[in-house]
Parts: structure tokens; C-alpha cells; sequence
């Protein structure tokens, strides 16, 4: 059984997602549990392909061969889909699969039943499945189809609430950016597939000669998935898809976010790795200052307690960017500064799932507790939800960075080592961490302080317990950072820092 | 024999897709620019895997000796092709809820979602 745990992550969602509505019209109960066993299952699979991955190396599963090691057929050639799951997929798993945990129950009790109850939770299994497709395919035509997936069911359940004009409208702007970003990255897939004939990545990357198809084709894949993960100055799709999604599900948005911004990762550093140029590494650097300022900026002047938390969320996607962008630059001569740039820019990921995850969980607690979430109307809460205010301070504090929580150990390793690449993108970062900060402080201030008002609706205990868990997750990584720093950030970093010659000798045999 | 006349087309579609997308305000005009760029990258697929003279891969029908057209890219384009389906579908049925509350498909019209 646990062999095939690479390919049960994905294929258990897939179809526990469509049993979702079926098993409803038996009994409502029996789907809820039926949809968290779903879920559990995935965390399962996931812990399961992360331990082996940390402990022996990558693990490589091949579909429709003997056995799911036959890699290659006579003459070397891999033909089959395969799935390569490396320390960076593994890593990408566990935060999938952490943040579902999260969001399931808190989806469960949030969403009401005569506003589709049965099909929000499908798609958000379907996202499920594509987000771990992504991060564990092996494949390049296999990458797009799982990126369309997500594309498909993040983009439903955007537009889920059909009954105001703003969820189908945020819906329809981000599924145009998500079907152009699909079909550039399709486009790209052809140009590599007309070059070399194949589709398989290691195979691809071994061969990648760096001829003028093949820059067009790195053009093509950059835009795509700078696109889809939301980088300035395509970002605007973010903060309303954020905003209008309901809560619990826009913890999987920002999961999704993540996958395409490790395929750039992978696409960058595997695909691509090979033949380095440093102008690519200075594009994803200058994005990246550019998306973490122009976010921040706009959070300040939001009045909507949703799309304020989203362009924070998009903020914090620049670091990311800058962390491994500044590795990117400095991948050819691989001094010791660009790797610890990359763990920051990793360790970010997994910081930056949990805070946002936090508070997108708070603002969909304060807009259960007060049916809305307009600043100018809200205030006083802290009184009567004291561990929602907890939460959402201790979450957004984490976010600007500061000591002791999970997003200065992370932050920290992005300042020093883009410091010693070129101390001026250290300091806007930290600018733009000053920035986050005010930006906080005002909706924490314009939320829970103030003279006591009323709680109209009480918060559900299950909701607590969905952030609790976050929140503690958030602390345990302030104050233990070395011990997941060692334990599963090194890892998935070491594995775009020189993992790619490793990555083609799984596949296609040292 | 046709040359590359099937790779001008396919650029004259998507540079037609990303025109129509660039400087259309109708919804559904942006949904048709999508499928364009759509039937471009598709055409530029089945045109990759096109072998002169090529027979359809189907072994128990080819003459013995004859070249075929590569498979794969056949099988990717249809794949692609679902998918388009399912995207130009959800896109439609947003415009038609979007419609449905503000009267207009005209998105300089429709901006509730501002800054």
C-alpha cells in the first residue's frame, strides 16, 4: 500500500470529490465525515512520501509500467508518465496537505447547505488533487493538465457565491489570466516537445541545449507562471479571487499560489538549471521588490477586511520571489549566501502558508461573527472574541516579521542573504516589512478595539480549533526554527540548490 | 506540400487571441479571444506531430513500411481540447451570472472590484 502513497495523494481526492455529492444524497453526515477521511488520507500520503523522501532520496513512481520503478524503456527512453517527488515536492506536499487539514473542518461547519454545500467541498478536493499533481508530477504535459485542474476548481470556487455580482466578476477576471497562463505554458510544452520529442522533464532537462526555441520556451513558462502565481504586475487577479472565495477555501488558494510558484522553481532550476544566465535570476529578484512594495502599498488604502489580509498575502509572495531569486543569481558560482537566500525563500513558503492561512481563517470568523467585512462598520470585537484577536495578532505580527514568530526565521535568512548580494534589495524588503506592520496594526486596531459591540453570531468551537492549530503551528516554528529549518526546509532547498543533477539520475539512471 | 502554412496560421490565431483580448471590453469577446489562443496552441500541437507523407498511427491499419504521424501530440491536443471545453464553459456561465446582476457585458462597466 504505502508504495503507492505518490500517486494516492492525488488519486484519492480526485475521486473522493466526485463521491462527495452522491454520498450526500444519502446522508449529509456521511459526507462530512467522508470528506474529512478524504483529507486525513491525503495528510497521511503525504507524511508517508515526505519521510521516505528526507530519509532515502527521491522516490520515482511510474504509471502504466510493470512495476512502478521501470523508469525506462529498452533504448533509455522514458516514455510513461511519471510522478519524481524530491525534497521540494515533499515539502510542497506537506504544506498542501497541513492547510487542508485546517480548512476542512473550518469549511464544514462555514458553509451553509442551500448555498451548495456538497460541490464547494468537491472542488476543494479537486483543488486538492491538482495542487498535489503539481507539486509531484514528474511530466511536463502532465504538469499543465494538473495546473488546469486547479485553474478549473480554484476558479469555481471563487465564483461560488453567485448571488452578488462581485464573486462572479473576481471569478471571471482571474480564470482569464488562469486559461491564458495555462495556454502559454501548453505553448512552451509544444515548442520543448517539436525540439526534443519528449515530454518527460529529467529527460527534457538532460537534453536542453539552450538554442533560441529553447529561450522562447523559458520565456513562455516564466510568464505563465509568474501569472498564475500572482507576481506584480500581474497580480490584481490575487486580491479579489482572495476576497470573494469563501474563507476556508482561499487557504487552498494560497497553496495553489505556492504550486505555481514552485513550478517556476522547478522549471528554473531543473528544467532550465543547466545553462545558467543571471539576467533570469535578476527578473524574478526585481519582480519579486516590485510585487512585496506595490502589495503593500495597496493593502494600506483597502477599506475590506478580505482584501486587505489578500494583498498582504500577495506581499509576502515577493519575498519568496527575492529569496530564491537572489540564489537564482547566484547559481553559477553557488556561494554559501545564495543557499542560505533559497532556505529563506523555502522556509517562507511554509511560514507564509501558515500566517496567511491564519488570518484568512480570522477574517472569515469575523465575518461569520458580524456578517461583515468592511472596516469602516467593524470595531470592539476583542471583547467578546478574545481568541479570534489573539489569532489575528499573533498572525499578523508574524507576517511583518517579528521575533520570536515563524516569519522572522524566515525573513531573517532572506535579509542576509540578499544583504550580501546588494544591501539596497535588503532594505526595501525590510521597508516593505515596516510597511506590513502599519498596515496590520490599523486593521487590528479598526477590527477588535474600540467599546465593546455586540457578537451577533457566536464563533463555532470547530472554527477555533481550525486556528488553533495554525497558530500553534506558527509558534512552535518561532520558537524551534532550526529543528524544521534542518529537518524539512534544508532538504527541499538542497534539492533546487544542487539537487538537479540528482533529480536526472533518478530518473534516468546514474 | 502545404510548408509551413499551418505555423503562420497558428501565430495569426494567437496574435489575433491576444489582440482581441488586449483591446476588447465585452466579456464574451474576451471568452472568443481565449478559445482563439486556444485553437492556435492546438494547431500548433497536431501541425508538430505531422510527418510528410504520414499515415494515421494505427498499426493494425498502416502499410507496412509507411511513416505515421507522431501519436503523441495528437493525444495531447485532444486532452487540451477538454480541457478548453471546460474552460470556455465556466468562463461563459460567469459572464451569463455577471449579466444576469448588472444588465451589461461591458467590463469597463462592471468594476466593483477596484484598487
Amino acid at each position: 500500500m504505502s508504495i503507492h502513497a505518490p500517486i494516492l495523494a492525488i488519486a484519492v481526492p480526485l475521486l473522493g470529490g466526485f463521491a462527495v455529492p452522491l454520498l450526500a444524497k444519502v446522508h449529509k453526515g456521511l459526507r462530512d465525515l467522508w470528506a474529512l477521511l478524504v483529507v486525513l488520507f491525503v495528510g497521511a500520503c503525504v507524511g508517508v512520501v515526505a519521510v521516505h523522501v528526507f530519509t532515502e532520496g527521491i522516490w520515482v513512481y511510474v504509471l502504466g509500467g510493470r512495476h512502478p520503478q521501470e523508469t525506462l524503456v529498452s533504448g533509455g527512453f522514458p516514455i510513461r508518465i511519471m510522478l519524481v517527488v524530491d525534497g521540494m515536492s515533499a515539502f510542497m506536499g506537506i504544506i498542501a496537505g497541513f492547510l487542508a487539514l485546517c480548512a476542512f473542518p473550518f469549511a464544514l461547519r462555514l458553509l451553509p447547505e442551500e448555498e451548495g454545500k456538497s460541490l464547494a467541498l468537491t472542488l476543494g478536493l479537486l483543488l486538492l488533487a491538482g495542487i498535489l499533481g503539481m507539486v509531484y508530477t514528474g511530466d511536463l504535459f502532465n504538469f499543465f493538465v494538473f495546473l488546469e485542474v486547479t485553474s478549473i476548481a480554484a476558479c469555481a470556487l471563487i465564483g461560488f457565491r453567485t448571488w452578488s455580482s462581485r464573486a462572479p466578476e473576481a471569478a471571471f477576471k482571474t480564470m482569464l489570466l488562469y486559461s491564458l497562463s495555462g495556454l502559454f505554458f501548453l505553448l512552451g510544452v509544444a515548442f520543448l516537445y517539436g525540439e526534443y520529442g519528449a515530454l518527460n522533464l529529467a529527460y527534457v532537462a538532460a537534453q536542453l541545449r539552450g538554442s533560441g526555441v529553447d529561450r522562447l520556451a523559458l520565456a513562455l513558462f516564466l510568464a505563465a507562471l509568474l501569472m498564475k502565481a500572482a507576481a506584480a504586475p500581474v497580480h490584481f487577479w490575487a486580491p479579489d479571487a482572495y476576497g470573494e472565495a469563501p474563507a476556508a477555501k482561499t487557504l487552498l488558494l494560497v497553496v495553489n499560489t505556492q504550486a505555481s510558484l514552485y513550478g517556476l522553481w522547478r522549471v528554473l532550476f531543473t528544467l532550465y538549471g543547466g545553462l545558467w544566465d543571471a539576467g533570469i535570476g535578476w527578473l524574478v529578484v526585481s519582480l519579486g521588490l516590485l510585487t512585496m512594495v506595490v502589495a503593500a502599498f495597496m493593502a494600506l488604502v483597502q477599506t475590506d477586511l478580505g482584501r486587505l489580509v489578500a494583498y498582504g498575502a500577495v506581499s509576502q509572495i515577493g519575498y519568496m520571489m527575492l529569496g530564491v531569486g537572489v540564489g537564482l543569481v547566484t547559481l553559477a558560482g553557488r556561494p554559501d549566501y545564495g543557499l542560505v537566500a533559497v532556505k529563506g525563500g523555502v522556509f517562507h513558503m511554509l511560514n507564509d502558508a501558515l500566517t496567511v492561512g491564519l488570518l484568512f481563517l480570522c477574517v472569515g470568523a469575523v465575518e461569520w461573527a458580524q456578517g461583515t467585512r468592511d472596516l469602516r462598520e467593524l470595531g470592539g470585537l476583542g471583547h467578546g472574541l478574545p481568541e479570534v484577536a489573539l489569532c489575528f495578532l499573533l498572525a499578523s505580527l508574524a507576517l511583518a516579521g517579528l521575533p520570536p514568530l515563524n516569519g522572522f526565521a524566515s525573513k531573517i535568512l532572506i535579509y542576509q542573504g540578499s544583504f550580501r548580494l546588494s544591501p539596497i534589495l535588503a532594505a526595501i524588503a525590510v521597508l516593505a516589512s515596516i510597511l506590513l506592520l502599519a498596515v496590520y496594526a490599523r486593521a487590528f486596531q479598526g477590527v477588535f478595539l474600540g467599546s465593546r459591540v455586540e457578537v451577533q453570531n457566536r464563533v463555532p468551537a470547530v472554527f477555533l480549533l481550525s486556528m488553533g492549530a495554525l497558530a500553534v503551528a506558527l509558534v512552535v516554528v518561532g520558537l524551534v526554527p532550526g529543528f524544521f529549518l534542518e529537518g524539512v526546509v534544508a532538504p527541499a532547498a538542497e534539492a533546487l540548490w544542487h539537487g538537479r543533477d540528482l533529480y536526472l539520475a533518478a530518473v534516468l539512471g546514474g | 506540400m502545404i510548408g509551413n502554412l499551418p505555423f503562420v496560421a497558428c501565430m495569426v490565431l494567437i496574435a489575433l487571441g491576444m489582440w482581441t483580448l488586449l483591446f476588447k471590453r465585452n466579456l464574451v469577446k474576451l471568452v472568443i479571444g481565449v478559445g482563439l489562443i486556444e485553437s492556435g496552441v492546438n494547431l500548433f500541437l497536431v501541425a508538430l506531430g505531422y510527418v510528410r507523407e504520414g499515415v494515421p498511427p494505427i498499426y493494425t491499419y498502416a502499410p507496412a513500411g509507411a511513416p505515421m504521424v507522431l501519436p503523441t501530440p495528437q493525444a495531447l491536443t485532444l486532452t487540451s481540447i477538454v480541457i478548453g471545453l471546460a474552460t470556455t464553459a465556466l468562463m461563459l456561465a460567469f459572464a451569463v451570472v455577471i449579466y444576469r446582476h448588472k444588465g451589461t457585458l461591458d467590463a469597463r462597466k462592471i468594476r466593483d472590484l477596484r484598487g
